[in-house]
């Protein structure tokens, strides 16, 4: 098991090294440095940045230089913000963003797992329908719909819950359902699709004919098999998550790291989009680790190797 | 009084083609440590007999439409989930066709082992375990006390459905249903699983429903005999009358299918036709297509009502039920039961 | 008759044997393949959210295609005096801002919201299919390299891709198309692949192999006309998928550019004036949504329709 695990955590860094050098040189092959933007800055300031991160020598060399960089944590100044190093801003908002989406995982997980489960069981009643219509509509309405839609709802016509900003409990609400739900939708499709396929299995017949009563057949002999294509959503969704918060976190001005990508992807400011990038990228590896790791725990006939 | 007795099951399906009476009008009793085998083809309706009497027809869109099914003095088709729970598992045990997937490959062979004895006896976790092992041994598992706690995919389909009869027995239940218990196995280890049934039933005084396809698979096992085509009972004795004095049609038809009794190197016989749709009404006899001794008028009318002819010796849904049939039975007493047997046909 | 029965199991009648079954065995599967679509077909319209998606869907289809010819506005003409206002017997879905009709508008943004979804799904399916197809049918070594790569693929943050490539190299719309397909291909090569190792196993198949037939050949005519359902019912789930990931690339500023305006783009001004002009957002998301709906139930309908084991009820 330490073997898979050590395997998989290596291809990891592999993969992340390939996303980093990928987004590097995208970004690289965009013509202009970042720090020729408007900003007013003496030359001689500029040239030593410049030189300073290597921006005069060729390509090759300022991906390893900044590679090297980025192994001692630190991830380059901010090209749009004036003395404002990527390292800091991350260090920054990074709590907000860790909060919001750890949150909205839970509500896609605590709200779409159960709803799921229950509308597999009760396959064809209103408890079936009615969550699954739900999902569905869910699924089809993009989260910047969903956010101005809740906002109005709940900031305006019933005045309940704050809608912009980030000084609060109650200020993670609206953002993390909107987000949230979203997700909620496709884990309880998943998870009533594993489940009815469980529930179809001859073993259940198996153990009807044993005598188990319905709630053991669900908790002890289908809940394993069935929450295995909604956990191997997890990585998805958690990137999904991180691409939703650039929207969410603009529609409710949630000061968090998705608001910075966006900034920094249409400001060219490429420290801040490499520096995001290889976040966002590590979190996702780190996902999918954890899933690897889960569908064998889960799967009897998968095995560590 | 018998252990079990039924009479007059039906059982429905309503689909959106239409409604399929998958088994129509059938009765029979079963006394106490004795063994039945019901036969008959592909949608002849013995399955659906036996899931009807352990009440696991999917509803809707199954539905047991009429009869009764009286064990032990209580009519199992008229139980509620709760009354069922307690019998199943406990009373009337059940083991599959496809041991391949009637385990649960997500839990331990332990888990699933201790399960009915957990559910159904005041026992602790160790002392289940240990007799889950005794239940292994018994049924020809090696290594059983190390094996138990492997999973189903760790094991061959032979040995899985040992476990499943392990799993079956483990309660010592009055009856044990088996539907076709070695269709999907190998011939060599079909023997193998019929004898241990048949040794755990010595020991343990169960009763056996033994559903199969296979005449040669009843000789020499069951003391009864059902023949069923399309849902209905075509004939019903002791083995020794259903074998040596066929009387149906349709049983010589069987009769002569049997692998074994017939020439080596020949064309296997089997008989012509297909088996009725049974999601349409059938009018008179249901045999009559496929019928060697067609009788005029025999599609038509009512369904041949169920003649005795003495000594429990019934035979149905035939229009030769007041005379011998025209037609000779293959099988005699001078052949012997252990050329029809399957573990004959692997010779 | 012993004779008989040995000559066919040892196959002594040599050469004309295989070419003659072969042919036979391939023309079996083109009869059963047939009946097959006839099957799921039937299964289909008896799916009756499955056929009122698909009816409605084509509405709107046609309405996008035909409809603005039919409006009698243009929908570049301003008319800034007028302003917003709301639906009304000259204007059925109101106007905007800058006093365009909303309904023309409306209807030439499904035609690029379609658009998208189409020719984005069209790419993607290509790249899905010829790699899933040649993973599977090469099987072993290329096929586990192939593979561990789109697993590898499967955990990337693509979105942030897609939003470099477009900041990257400006906001072409057939920029976006390519960069969208690129990144959605990867559930369509699983799907073949899987079918494809399934279907390799079959006589069919190994009976055009001991023919010579060339790789292509098998691939192209054995082997992708066979995992064409599973295919289609992917490609239906991913033109929703594409035309919510181009709403949200519009959402950015990074979609379909003005003068033009996708579904996508309407929504997002629509929800900036949500509170002062409710309809600007009400029917350009509502028809959005409306068509993923028809779209994700007509997929989960062809699902079901065409892998009948997987249909429950």
């Amino acid at each position: 098991m330490l073997k898979f695990i050590g395997k998989r955590f290596l291809q990891g860094i592999l993969v992340l090294i390939g996303i980093y050098a990928l987004t590097f040189f995208l970004v690289a092959s965009t013509p202009g440095s970042p720090f020729s933007s408007e900003r007013a800055m003496q030359p001689e300031i500029l040239a030593q940045i410049e030189a300073f991160y290597g921006y005069d020598k060729p390509v090759g060399e300022r991906f390893l230089t900044s590679v090297g960089n980025i192994l001692h944590g630190d991830f380059g100044p901010s090209a749009v913000y004036a003395n404002r190093t990527v390292t800091e801003i991350i260090a920054e908002s990074f709590p907000v963003s860790l909060k919001l989406g750890s949150i909205s995982l839970l509500v896609a997980l605590l709200l779409g797992i159960p709803a799921g489960i229950l509308a597999a069981v009760k396959k064809n009643t209103w408890l079936d329908y009615v969550p699954m219509s739900t999902a569905m509509a869910g699924i089809c309405l993009p989260t910047f719909v969903m956010g101005p839609l809740l906002a109005l709802v709940f900031g305006l016509i019933f005045a309940v819950l704050p809608v912009a900003g980030w000084f609060g409990p109650e200020f993670v609400v609206l953002p993390a359902a909107t987000l949230g739900l979203y997700y909620a939708a496709y884990f309880a499709r998943l998870t009533r699709g594993g489940m009815l396929e469980m529930l179809n299995q001859d073993f259940v017949r198996t153990a009807r004919a044993k005598g188990v009563p319905e709630h053991m057949i669900v908790w002890k002999h289908c809940l394993k098999g069935g929450l295995i294509p909604a956990i191997t959503f997890l990585g998805p969704a958690l990137a999904g998550i991180i691409s939703g918060s650039f929207v969410v976190e603009t529609i409710f001005q949630v000061p968090g790291l998705g608001q910075w990508f966006v900034k920094g992807a249409l400001n060219r400011d490429d420290f801040l989009i490499l520096g995001l990038t290889v976040l966002f990228a590590s979190l996702i590896v780190l996902m999918n680790l954890l899933v690897d790791i889960a569908q064998v725990a889960l799967n009897p006939r998968l095995k560590y190797d | 009084m018998p252990l079990l007795e039924v009479k007059d099951l039906k059982t429905s399906f309503y689909t959106r083609d239409g409604v399929v009476r998958a088994v129509d009008g059938v009765s029979f009793s079963l006394e106490k440590g004795e063994t039945l085998g019901i036969v008959g083809e592909s949608g002849s309706g013995k399955s659906v007999t036996c899931y009807s009497l352990m009440r696991l027809i999917p509803e809707p869109p199954g539905r047991i439409d009429g009869g009764t099914a009286m064990f032990d003095g209580q009519d199992l088709l008229q139980m509620n989930e709760a009354e069922l729970r307690k019998i199943r598992g406990r009373r009337v045990s059940m083991i599959f066709q496809d041991p391949m997937t009637s385990l649960n490959p997500y839990l331990r062979i332990s888990t699933q082992l201790i399960e009915p004895l957990r559910l159904h006896f005041d026992v602790d976790k160790k002392a289940a375990l240990n007799k889950a092992i005794a239940a292994l041994e018994e049924v020809g598992i090696p290594e059983a006390s190390s094996r138990i706690h492997s999973y189903p995919h760790e094991f061959s389909g032979g040995m899985r459905q040992r476990v499943m009869i392990a799993m079956a027995l483990i309660t010592e239940p009055d009856l044990l249903i088996a539907d076709e218990p070695t269709t999907a196995l190998d011939v060599t280890v079909q023997a193998q699983i019929l004898d241990i049934i048949k040794k755990r039933q010595e020991v343990l005084g169960t009763a056996v429903i033994l559903v199969t396809h296979d005449l040669g698979v009843v000789a020499g096992n069951c003391d009864k005999v059902n023949v069923m085509y399309g849902g209905r009972m075509m004939e019903s004795g002791t083995a020794e009358q259903v074998f040596y004095n066929a009387q149906h049609p349709y049983t010589r038809s069987l009769q002569k299918t049997i692998p074994s009794l017939q020439t080596k190197g020949a064309e296997l016989y089997t008989i012509p036709g297909l088996p009725p749709d049974v999601s349409k009404p059938i009018h008179g006899c249901a045999f009559y297509p496929r019928c060697p001794y067609p009788k005029t008028g025999a599609a038509e009318g009512d369904r041949p009502k169920l003649v005795d002819l003495g000594d429990g010796h019934c035979f149905a849904d035939c229009h030769f039920c007041d005379s011998s049939a025209p037609i000779e039975s293959v099988l005699t007493t001078d052949v012997p039961v252990e050329d029809i047997t399957p573990a004959g046909a692997a010779e | 008759m012993t004779d008989h029965s040995e000559t066919a199991v040892l196959g002594n009648e040599a050469a004309p044997v295989p070419r003659h079954s072969a042919s036979e065995i391939a023309e079996h599967e083109l009869i059963q393949g047939s009946s097959l679509w006839k099957d799921a077909w039937s299964r289909l319209r008896k799916n009756r959210l499955a056929v009122a998606s698909l009816v409605i869907f084509l509405l709107i289809v046609v309405a996008s295609i035909v409809g603005p010819w039919l409006v009698p506005y243009n929908s570049q003409e301003q008319d800034l005096f007028l302003g917003a206002t709301a639906p009304s017997a000259a204007h059925w879905f109101g106007t905007d801002t800058l006093g365009r009709d909303l309904l023309v508008r409306t209807l030439e943004g499904g035609r690029i919201s379609l658009m998208v979804g189409l020719i984005a799904t069209v790419v993607s399916l290509a790249i899905g299919v010829i790699y899933g197809a040649t993973a599977g049918y090469m099987g072993g070594k290329v096929d586990a390299t192939m593979m561990r790569f789109v697993d590898l693929l499967y955990a990337l943050p693509f979105t942030i891709f897609v939003i470099l490539l477009m900041v990257a190299f400006g906001r072409s719309m057939w920029l976006m198309f390519v960069a969208i397909g690129a990144v959605e291909w990867l559930s369509m090569a699983r799907i073949v692949r899987a079918g494809v190792m399934g279907l390799k196993k079959q006589e069919f198949v190994e009976a055009a192999v001991s023919l010579g037939y060339s790789h292509k050949r098998i691939i192209l005519r054995h082997l992708i006309p066979n995992v064409l359902g599973p295919v289609i019912v992917i490609a239906t789930l991913t033109v929703p998928a594409v035309m919510l990931l181009e709403a949200f690339l519009s959402f950015l500023g990074l979609g379909v550019q003005p003068p033009n305006a996708s579904w996508g783009v309407l929504i997002n001004e629509g929800q900036q004036n949500m509170e002062i002009f409710p309809w600007l957002l009400i029917f350009p998301a509502f028809l959005f949504a409306l068509t993923l709906f028809c779209l994700n139930f007509l997929g989960d309908g062809l699902r079901d329709a065409l892998d009948p084991k997987s249909a429950k009820d």
